[in-house]
């Protein structure tokens, strides 16, 4: 059953199509365009499109950490990292290897027909509420069922840090 | 599920007119203000006490022809305007006004307002970035840093007020600061974790929200005896009428963010004055916080960037770190 253009779900519809929409877009700027700078917005873009569909997948929580890890704190540091290039940067191509355009073409030819059958195999039906997504639950789930996975991802951060001290601190012996 | 989105997208509208009525007569007050603290009339000509300039104003501005620089990155020049006053109108929506006056209440309400607050400073880098000038370039990078050294300590004091409540709900978090002064978040001896540090904990806040909304002191972004006028310096007409908005707009929300957490929200200030509405109380809180934000910005002197940088990682992030450190505890033996 199609509901109307013009009735409440039909507009949410529309809007659910728009964030699809804007999702690709964001993603085909970030991949295709020659300033750096743009692809950095195309990301950023893409990232709004994916907190979207958070959002519709009832999770708000989830939608805002994708909003304020993804587009505050990785696009800013990202863009950090392109202001110390060059505005004015002409387009490079190093030496293109032979090889590499098949290769490119097979993996992604791979990695398409994985992903069409896996998304036409699985049987996709209306999947229960696990819960209603709220901070509370959120947090202690993952202080107990997941507290393993929260522990090695502060491990991860942690190596990442040192990661960072140790190339700044050589920076600054030269 | 349907239906709030409507609800939302009905907000984000009204949310666009409020905002945009509150820039232009907030405009209006801040050059009384200056006209007052420097011993001037400010502008008194057009109308009642200058009240028809801001309206005059609009129109100047929406007349001008937008000029875009030769090398300009033509599409994130304009974008960037846009962009800067996305993020304060979308967090209008979930700012309760009083009981019944709320968009659409969210259980992550206070979460919804830093991540789209985060993204600003992103408007910023597009329109250093794509102006394709030196002195708006410099500008982008110093907002920036700011905004991410300020962002730090603003979230561990946001972080403190939600483990004493228990909630990111912002109608939660003001339900709970009871019916009097006294149990507002500010004063720490009738909250429940009776920490004396909280109105610390206030300034911290509010000088976070001068620094985040480029305000002076902090106003580096825009130092005018440095950087001309910072990132909007290639921006004329409209666009830069957009920037100017975006600020008073991002003031608003600060105000209202830092009446929710530390003042009580919609409650009086004394039980008995209950029969005025709660929604004069709360914009009287705001109006009074953004006369503050006035006045600080026309008494005080611009500071350094190595003096604006030292005052949030050496003073304000090990403040608030440890008054959260000291809240949890506190908590626990109460």
């Amino acid at each position: 059953m199609n509901p109307s253009l013009f009735s409440a779900d039909g507009l949410v519809g529309l809007i659910f199509l728009l964030t699809i929409a804007i999702t690709i877009a964001g993603g085909i700027i970030a991949c295709n365009s020659e300033r750096l700078v743009r692809a950095v917005a195309g990301l950023m873009i893409c990232f709004i499109g994916v907190g979207a569909l958070y959002y519709f997948l009832n999770s708000p929580f989830v939608a805002m950490m994708q909003v304020l890890i993804y587009v505050g704190a990785v696009a800013v540091t990202i863009s950090f990292a392109i202001m110390l290039a060059d505005p004015e940067q002409s387009s490079q191509h190093g030496p293109i290897n032979a090889l590499s355009g098949p290769f490119g073409f097979i993996t992604a030819a791979l990695l398409t027909v994985g992903l069409a059958l896996i998304a036409l195999k699985t049987m996709w039906g209306d999947e229960p509420k696990v819960n209603d997504g709220s901070v509370k639950i959120i947090g202690t789930q993952l202080l107990t069922d997941y507290s393993m996975v929260f522990e090695l991802v502060s491990i991860v951060l942690l190596i990442s840090i040192i990661g960072a001290l140790v190339i700044a601190r050589e920076g600054r012996k030269s | 599920m349907s239906l709030t989105l409507l609800n939302v997208i009905f907000a984000v509208v009204v949310a666009i007119a409020f905002a945009a009525l509150n820039a232009a007569y907030l405009v209006w007050a801040e050059r009384r203000g200056a006209g007052r603290i420097q011993r001037r009339p400010g502008p008194n000509i057009n109308g009642p006490f200058g009240l028809f300039q801001p309206p005059l104003d609009g129109l100047k501005l929406m007349a001008k022809q937008l000029t875009i620089p030769g090398g300009a990155d033509k599409i994130l020049f304009v974008a960037a305007p846009v962009l800067s006053m996305f993020p304060a109108i979308m967090s209008f929506v979930t700012i309760p006004f009083s009981e019944m006056i709320v968009a659409h209440n969210m259980n992550v309400g206070l979460l919804m307002i830093f991540a789209f607050a985060s993204s600003g400073s992103m408007a910023l880098l597009f329109a250093g970035w794509s102006s394709r000038n030196k002195y708006a370039m410099m500008s982008a990078v110093r907002s920036v840093s700011q905004a991410v050294a300020y962002e730090i300590p603003m979230l561990i004091t946001a972080i403190t007020i939600v483990l004493m409540t228990g909630t990111m709900d912002l109608m939660e978090i003001v339900r709970q600061q009871g019916p009097s002064i006294l149990h507002w978040n500010i004063f720490p001896l009738l909250t429940n974790s009776h920490n004396l540090l909280m109105p610390f904990s206030f300034l911290i806040f509010f000088t976070c929200t001068l620094a985040e909304t480029n305000r002076a002191p902090f106003d580096l972004g825009e130092a005018e005896s440095e950087l001309v006028a910072g990132f909007h310096i290639e921006y004329g007409s409209m666009g830069f009428g957009l920037f100017f908005m975006a600020e008073y707009a991002n003031i608003v929300i600060g105000s209202c963010l830092t009446t929710i957490l530390f003042l009580g929200g919609w409650h009086p200030p004394l039980p008995f004055l209950g029969f005025i509405p709660g929604v004069v109380w709360f914009l009287l809180k705001i109006y009074i916080l953004i006369a503050t934000f006035i006045w600080i910005r026309w008494t005080f002197p611009r500071t350094t960037i190595y003096g604006l940088l030292n005052l949030s990682w050496k003073i304000l992030i090990p403040i608030s770190l440890f008054n959260l450190l000291l809240t949890a505890g506190l908590l626990k033996v109460f």
